[in-house]
Formats: structure tokens, C-alpha cells, sequence
């Protein structure tokens, strides 16, 4: 090989305060050339894209471009050089449109990007109003506006930082074929997933980061997912094998012709749904997101109170015209899709973060706070959960996306709920983490949780529930018996195809 | 090359401290040449304009005595501000708080009212509040903006106290200036220091610093209003009340701009005349901004003002500077504070170069 590697870093560190997040790390990508960067949670794998990007600066090392030494001191220093990104939490602006925000990137009047926008969602599968306020779009249509952002300027090497943990199957399908095209015209793309099948089906390379440091160099075809997922957790992976379910009990939750107006033009509208929950008992509801989800997680929650107050039962009370506190003090507990700014605020610590739901955990004394009482919260979710951190006093919004989502499961799960609604519980969590989520799931049905999933991913509902609806354009279908159904089934209701 | 900014990873102590010292050693370097520039005695103008306030008891009291409303109304903006809730009207709540108390004592000019100071600081709290209130009530119902809303109302409460001291109050024996008859001695805030005019609405102003500390800091109502603040839909899905966030803001601000209102007329006027708007409701947004609507900061920051607008004026009388320099020293300490303040969370680093 004559032509220098595109894109070369050389004993690249980088460290936050007490933590190492990236040490010594050599890397070296060549034009066309589907690379994969694997490891778990808190690996340090969105680090190193963010020092490649310019987000953030080395403390050691170099990077070359082209076989030249850059400086980027800031994103649009890599945009100049065509490197392009698509962040792990979307950096997208809640007040504008989707043309808005791409025209903050890319010049142009908003007339043509929006053809232009519609032309690359035809083109990729990646269909998005152009007008949409941002605001409105459910995390998996944010995921394709960053995307096309992206692909408008051309990159020579795109970023992608867990683009698939938020795509339905279908969509992360045709992105894939996207990213074969663009691979094909020579383009080198970093991939970050923890989704093991997918690297195998698409990479040629892969390096695998563990505490920070480069602990292997593969060709992922030639391994299976077990022993990349050994690579990865440096461990053998432990199996999974769960009791079998017993007769569900009492009725715990229950939509009764759950209907809504969309509160706006891109929101859906929810249509008669009806659904029972038992305690001992894992619904699932699966469907491509944007179909009614964030509406039906937002209604059941309380963050939407619902029209009339016995369209919604929590533990055979109506509930429909309850706050979410209100419902919390029914026995419901909810971990929503999105983690910063929803489930956690960032700027807090995650003793601050602890009480913004468990509050009621004997945490406030005549309403001042305790901060023992708090502390000891958060440490004891810290390591029952695994949660990868300095401690309770880390910012939320510095921790690894998959630690937060552990540590927002955790604090969900510490409040001991009766019922519990859960939206995309292992979404951009690593293997080793997503199964140990699962199997808490699952102990908890065991004990006698009721539990309702909101997931996209169908091997997930499979795994853990033992009844599967499917949620399509506002309307639920009937409960289907997983054990009497199969995937191909549940993706003609997804589809709409059957009914 | 350029410069840019870095967070840094933890305040530093150092530059805490550091930073008002640097400041104020900034300010003086560029009006010493600012003032030799207008010929004028450099060193005299700034000896007034910062020493003087401390040279002597009674300048120093005078301090204190402005510092009482600025603390007051800041604190009780902070707190709404922290809930994104922009209470840019505090003047008009200010003004309405005045009136109110001013009632009593235009209506009893002898005196003869049981209660008479408690009466006033209760209406005035009241008026303030229910003011400010009227924007919560057009925010939650209606979607008006409280930006808008309450600088409006500013201007109407200006009207309203142009009225009433140009109609039903003004006193029949002024000569026909637009002022009210002076107040009896029970509607008169208690003196502080002897041969000072600092009352004790410093005193109020104090509590409510430290009561500002306690809900901000380490109640849960506080940890709600800056969870709206930071993350409103974090605040959604934890159930916190949205609208209930905005009642709260904007109460707290306007009770404390009426009390503040209600113990300037009570306090140094002992009237209701038109220089009770002296603009104390817009200086105290700076005052709050500056404080990083921290509780404590904002008590540095309060005095950190007032020190510079009793300085100013005792600069434009015995150095002679004109009010417009005495102006742009006020702006530039701010200017050099905020820089420095900026310093303590950010570091500045040289830009290197970037090949084409
Ligand atoms: N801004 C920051 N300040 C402090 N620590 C940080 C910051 N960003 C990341 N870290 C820490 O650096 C480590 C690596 O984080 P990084 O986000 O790179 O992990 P990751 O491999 O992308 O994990 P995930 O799969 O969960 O997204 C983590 O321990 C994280 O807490
Ligand atoms: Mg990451």
C-alpha cells in the first residue's frame, strides 16, 4: 500500500479530570474503508471521534491527514478537511426547522436545501418533512436529519457515533446501503455501534477500545459476535438463560379506547387503544418509531394528561387526569427514550439527578433536601447498576451515554415500582450492560412487576416479553402470544401490511 | 492566530479571589488615562469615586442604604430568573409597591392608624406581588411573553404614578410639585446607625439573602424552579408544574420589589414623589446577573454596585468629572468584573495553527 491511510492518529491521550477516557491510542483509517470502533460504555470511543472532529483536543499525540499533521482546534477546522459527524446525542436545535438547522451548516437558500433534503431522504431512505419543527420529531427522525445534514457536505470520512441504536431495522437496513454506496465512491467511514451482527454484516476493520486503550485489531467478518463481544468486555459473555414466566396476577395497568388529537401537524394521533397489563408480566409494543410512541409513552406517563380520566388505569385507579408525580405515588415508575435534558439534567450531579425522581425515597425532610439520605441513594444505584463514574457528584451531562441510561434504569427500578413503562431500555447500551438491563427486567417481572416496553428492536421484545403488540400509524393491534408468533409477522403489522 | 476559550475542568480558587482584585486594578489603569485624556486630576477622580465611599461613616452608610434595594429586588429576580422566567419589570413592581404603602399615610397624614409601618409593608408586598402576578396570569393562560409583559407594565405603573401625584394625591400645601404630603413619623422606617439614613430594610434585605440561600441551595421547591430552568422537559417528566414555576417566579420577584418599593417611600423620600423611580428595578437585573444569580454572589455584587454609584456621584461634585465619565468608569469595572469573572470558569488559549 503506496498512498499514505487517510486519516492516522499516533499515541493520541486525552484525560477529564481524574479519568483516563483515552490513552496511547493508534489508529489509522484508510480511504474506503468501513471502520468499526467497539467497546463498552465508557470505553472512550465518542472521545476519540470528538478529538478527530475538533470538539475536543488532545493532551498527547498527533493526527494526520493525508499523511500531514493537523491542528483542529474546532469542528469546522475538520469540516474544512471533509470530516464529517453525527453525534452520539444530537446536537440539532429544538425551536427550528429541519431546514433551519441545516442551513446554520450549509449554505444555500431554503428553498433548494429543502429540495435538496428531500432529495437525499428519497435517495437513502432517510425521509424527513423538511419542515418539521425539531421540537416535533421523535429521536429516530432526528438521527436522519443529522445524517443528512452530514451527507450534504461531502465528507471524505464521516463520523457516525451509534447511528443505528436509534433506527428502526428497516431504516438502519437502508443505511446500510447508503453507506455501502458512499463507501463504494471511495468515502471512509468510522462506525460506532454496539450492535455486534451489524459490524460484522458492514465493517472490514475494527479496533476494540477497553478502559481507553486499543486492545485489539480485527477483521470482524472473521469473528463471530461472542468472541467480539469477548474481545470487547475481556471476559467470557455470561448466558442468559431466564425462568420461565408464571401466570401473570392482578391487573396493574389499563388503556381503555386510549384516544388523542396530535397536538400538532407532525405528531400522530392516537386511535382507541386498548391494552391490559398484569402484575408478573413483560408487554412489549413494538413498530418503527414515530408512529404513536413518544405520544403513547407521554400519555401514560402524565407529562400528557389524557381527555377523559378512565381511558387510563394505574392499579385499578383512573388515573388518566393524574400528574406524573401523582402517578409515581400510584406505584408507576418511567424511563423515557431520551436521557439528557428528559431523564437527568445534565448540568446536575447525579445525587441532583437521584431526586428528581425519587424524591420520595425519604429524601426531603419538611421539603429541604438530605443530602445523605441522597448520597447514599446514588451510590447504592451506582453500584448496583454498574454505572461507570467518578461518583455521585459527576455532571450527568459528562458521563458515557450508556452509563447515564444504567444509571436513569437504576433509579427507576430503586423506587420499586408496581408498574413500569419502558421506553427503548438498552438503546446505545453495550452487550455486556444491554443483557444485564434485560435480566433486571426480567427479575423484576419475577417479583412481580409489571412492566410495558417500548422497543424497536424486535430480538429485545422477543427476548423479554411474553405478549407483543404493535403499534402503527396511532393504532395498537390486538396482544399477539410471542411464543405463537414470529418476526416476520410482527414486521407485516409494522408495516401495516396486516391488521 | 487566535484566542479562544476553554472551559475549565473546576473554578479556580485562585482566580475567585483574584478576579475583583484584577478588575478593579484594570478599571483604574484605563480611566487614569481616560481622565488625563479630559484633563482632568486622574488621581482625585478616582480617589472619590473609590475611596471616598469608604473614607467616611456617612458615605459608607449611604452605600448600604442603596445597596438594601438592589439586594432586595435581586435576589427576588434570581430566583425567577434561574426558572427561565424573565422578570424584566421589576421597576413597575417596584413603583406599584411604593404606591401601596404610600396609600396609608396619604389617607391617615396624621398618623392615627394602628400598625401604621407593618400596614405599608404588607400593602406594598402585596401591590408588588399581585403586579407582577398579572404577567403570570397572561404567561400560563394565554402564552403572553413575561419579557414583554413586564417591562410594559413598567411603563404603566410610571402613568399610574404620574396620576395619582399629579391628581388625587398630591399634596394641597407642595406648591404643586407632583409630590404627596411628607409621611408622620410612624410611617417611617426605623434609622439603623445614628445620624445615617440606613434603615432596616437593610436588615430585610439580609433575611432575604439568607432565605434565597436556603430555598435555592437545599429546598426541594428551589431544586424545582432550577430544574425548570436547566431542563424544562427533565421538569415535565419528573412532574414538576410548569405553570406553577411561573406563579412562583414571578410572585417571589414581584414581593420583593414591592417591599423594596414600599421601604424606599417608608425610608430616604419619607414621601411618594417622582424620583422613586430611580431605575433600581433594571440596575438590580444587572446586580443579579453579575452575582451569577448565585444568593451569596449576589451580595458581593450588590455592594460591589453601590459602591460605584455612591462614588460616582461624589466624583462628579469634587473632581469635577463630567456624569458622562463617571458613566463609563461604572461600565468599565463592570466590563474588567465580567471579564475576569469569565476567567474563573474559562481558560484562554492561543490558537495554533491549522495547514489549509
Ligand atoms: N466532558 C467530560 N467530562 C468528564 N468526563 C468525561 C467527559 N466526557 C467523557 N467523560 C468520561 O470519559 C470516559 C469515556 O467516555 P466516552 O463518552 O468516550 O465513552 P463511550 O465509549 O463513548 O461510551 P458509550 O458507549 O456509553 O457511549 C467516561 O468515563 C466518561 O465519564
Ligand atoms: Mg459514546
Amino acid at each position: 500500500m503506496s498512498q499514505p491511510a487517510l486519516l492516522r492518529l499516533d499515541k493520541v491521550s486525552k484525560r477529564y479530570g481524574s479519568v483516563q477516557a483515552n490513552r496511547q491510542i493508534d489508529l489509522s483509517v484508510r480511504a474506503g474503508s468501513i471502520h468499526a470502533v467497539l467497546g463498552e460504555n465508557g470505553a472512550g470511543k465518542s472521545t476519540l471521534m470528538k478529538l478527530i472532529y475538533g470538539v475536543e483536543q488532545p493532551d498527547a499525540g498527533r493526527i494526520c491527514w493525508k499523511g500531514q499533521e493537523v491542528h483542529l482546534a474546532r469542528p469546522s477546522d475538520a469540516q474544512s478537511l471533509g470530516i464529517g459527524m453525527v453525534f452520539q446525542h444530537f446536537s440539532l436545535f429544538e425551536t427550528l426547522s429541519v431546514v433551519q438547522n441545516v442551513s446554520l451548516m450549509i449554505p444555500g437558500r431554503p428553498v433548494e436545501l429543502a429540495r435538496k433534503i428531500q432529495d437525499l431522504g428519497d435517495q437513502f431512505g432517510l425521509s424527513v418533512d423538511p419542515h418539521a419543527m425539531v421540537h416535533r420529531l421523535s429521536v429516530g427522525e432526528r438521527q436522519r436529519v443529522e445524517i443528512i445534514r452530514c451527507l450534504l457536505l461531502n465528507p471524505k470520512l464521516l463520523i457516525l457515533d451509534e447511528p443505528t441504536s436509534v433506527l428502526p431495522p428497516q431504516s438502519a437496513r437502508r443505511l446500510f446501503e447508503t453507506l455501502r454506496k458512499l463507501q463504494a465512491e471511495g468515502m471512509a467511514i468510522l462506525f460506532i455501534s454496539h450492535k455486534l451482527d451489524e459490524i460484522r454484516e458492514l465493517c472490514d476493520t475494527a479496533s476494540v477500545l477497553r478502559g481507553g486503550e486499543v486492545t485489539g485489531r480485527v477483521d470482524p467478518r472473521e469473528h463471530d459476535a461472542r468472541s467480539l463481544a469477548q474481545l470487547m468486555i475481556g471476559r467470557e459473555m455470561p448466558n442468559v438463560a431466564h425462568a420461565a414466566p408464571r401466570p401473570p396476577g392482578q391487573e396493574r395497568l389499563r388503556l381503555n379506547g386510549l384516544s388523542h388529537p396530535r397536538a400538532s401537524r407532525f405528531g400522530t394521533t392516537l386511535k382507541g387503544i386498548d391494552l391490559k397489563l398484569h402484575s408478573g408480566e413483560i408487554i412489549g409494543i413494538a413498530g418503527i418509531s414515530g408512529n404513536g410512541q413518544q405520544e403513547l409513552a407521554a400519555l401514560v406517563s402524565g407529562e400528557t394528561r389524557a381527555q377523559d380520566p378512565g381511558m387510563i388505569e394505574i392499579m385499578g385507579k383512573k388515573a388518566g387526569h393524574l400528574g406524573p408525580m401523582a402517578r409515581r405515588r400510584l406505584g408507576f415508575s418511567f424511563v423515557p427514550e431520551e436521557r439528557l435534558g428528559r431523564g437527568a439534567v445534565p448540568e446536575m450531579s447525579l445525587a441532583d439527578n437521584s431526586l428528581l425522581t425519587a424524591h420520595g425515597r425519604n429524601m426531603l425532610s419538611r421539603g429541604f433536601i438530605r443530602r445523605k439520605v441522597e448520597r447514599a441513594f446514588t451510590r447504592d444505584c451506582i453500584e448496583a447498576f454498574d454505572v461507570r463514574t467518578p461518583g455521585p457528584d459527576a455532571e450527568a451531562g459528562a458521563m458515557s451515554g450508556g452509563n447515564l441510561q444504567k444509571f436513569i434504569l437504576g433509579r427507576e427500578i430503586m423506587l420499586q415500582p408496581d408498574v413500569m413503562l419502558v421506553s427503548q431500555p438498552t438503546w446505545g447500551v453495550d452487550i455486556g450492560a444491554a443483557t444485564a438491563i434485560r435480566r433486571r427486567l426480567l427479575d423484576m417481572r419475577d417479583q412481580g412487576c409489571a412492566i410495558l416496553v417500548i422497543s424497536e428492536e424486535m430480538d429485545e421484545l422477543f427476548e423479554m416479553c411474553s405478549k407483543l403488540h404493535v403499534l402503527n400509524h396511532g393504532t395498537l393491534s390486538a396482544a399477539l402470544e410471542a411464543a405463537q408468533t414470529t418476526p416476520q409477522e410482527i414486521g407485516r403489522y409494522m408495516i401495516g401490511a396486516q391488521s | 492566530m487566535k484566542l479562544r476559550l476553554i472551559r475549565r475542568d473546576a473554578a479556580s480558587r485562585l482566580a475567585m479571589f483574584a478576579s475583583p482584585v484584577l478588575a478593579l486594578a484594570l478599571t483604574c489603569l484605563a480611566s487614569l488615562v481616560l481622565f488625563a485624556a479630559l484633563g482632568k486630576p486622574a488621581g482625585a477622580a478616582l480617589h472619590a469615586l473609590l475611596l471616598k465611599p469608604f473614607l467616611s461613616w456617612y458615605s459608607f452608610s449611604e452605600v448600604l442604604l442603596k445597596m438594601a434595594p438592589l439586594l432586595l429586588i435581586a435576589q427576588g429576580l434570581a430566583i425567577g430568573f434561574r426558572a427561565n422566567v424573565f422578570n424584566i419589570g421589576a421597576e413597575g413592581q417596584f413603583i406599584v409597591g411604593a404606591l401601596c404603602a404610600s396609600a396609608m399615610p396619604v389617607y391617615f397624614p396624621q398618623g392615627d392608624l394602628p400598625l401604621m409601618l407593618p400596614t405599608m409593608i404588607a400593602a406594598g408586598a402585596l401591590g408588588g406581588t399581585v403586579y407582577a402576578l398579572i404577567a403570570a396570569a397572561l404567561r400560563t393562560r394565554f402564552g403572553a411573553s413575561e419579557i414583554l409583559v413586564t417591562l410594559m407594565m413598567a411603563l404603566i405603573a410610571v402613568q399610574i404614578l404620574n396620576y395619582l401625584l399629579l391628581g388625587p394625591w398630591k399634596d394641597p400645601r407642595g406648591f404643586n410639585f407632583p409630590q404627596t404630603v411628607m409621611f408622620p413619623d410612624n410611617a417611617l422606617l426605623p434609622i439603623l446607625f445614628d445620624g445615617t439614613r440606613t434603615n432596616i430594610s437593610l436588615i430585610f434585605s439580609l433575611l432575604a439573602s439568607v432565605f434565597a440561600y436556603l430555598i435555592m441551595q437545599h429546598h426541594f421547591r428551589g431544586y424545582q424552579l432550577r430544574t425548570a430552568g436547566l431542563a424544562p422537559r427533565a421538569a415535565l417528566y419528573a412532574g414538576f408544574s410548569a405553570p406553577r414555576m411561573v406563579w412562583l417566579g414571578l410572585g417571589i420577584g414581584g414581593l420583593a420589589a414591592g417591599i423594596a418599593g414600599a421601604s424606599e417611600v417608608a425610608g430616604p423620600l419619607g414621601q411618594l414623589q417622582r424620583s422613586v423611580t430611580s431605575g433600581y428595578g433594571y440596575a438590580a437585573i444587572i446586580v443579579a446577573y453579575v452575582g451569577g444569580l448565585n444568593p451569596l454572589g449576589i451580595i458581593a455584587s450588590s455592594f460591589l454596585i453601590s459602591v460605584i454609584y455612591i462614588g460616582g456621584d461624589s466624583a462628579t461634585v469634587s473632581a469635577g468629572l463630567p456624569v458622562a465619565a463617571v458613566e463609563v468608569f461604572q461600565g468599565l469595572l463592570l466590563f474588567f468584573y465580567l471579564l475576569t469573572f469569565t476567567l474563573i470558569r474559562y481558560r484562554v488559549e492561543l490558537d495554533r495553527k491549522v495547514p489549509a
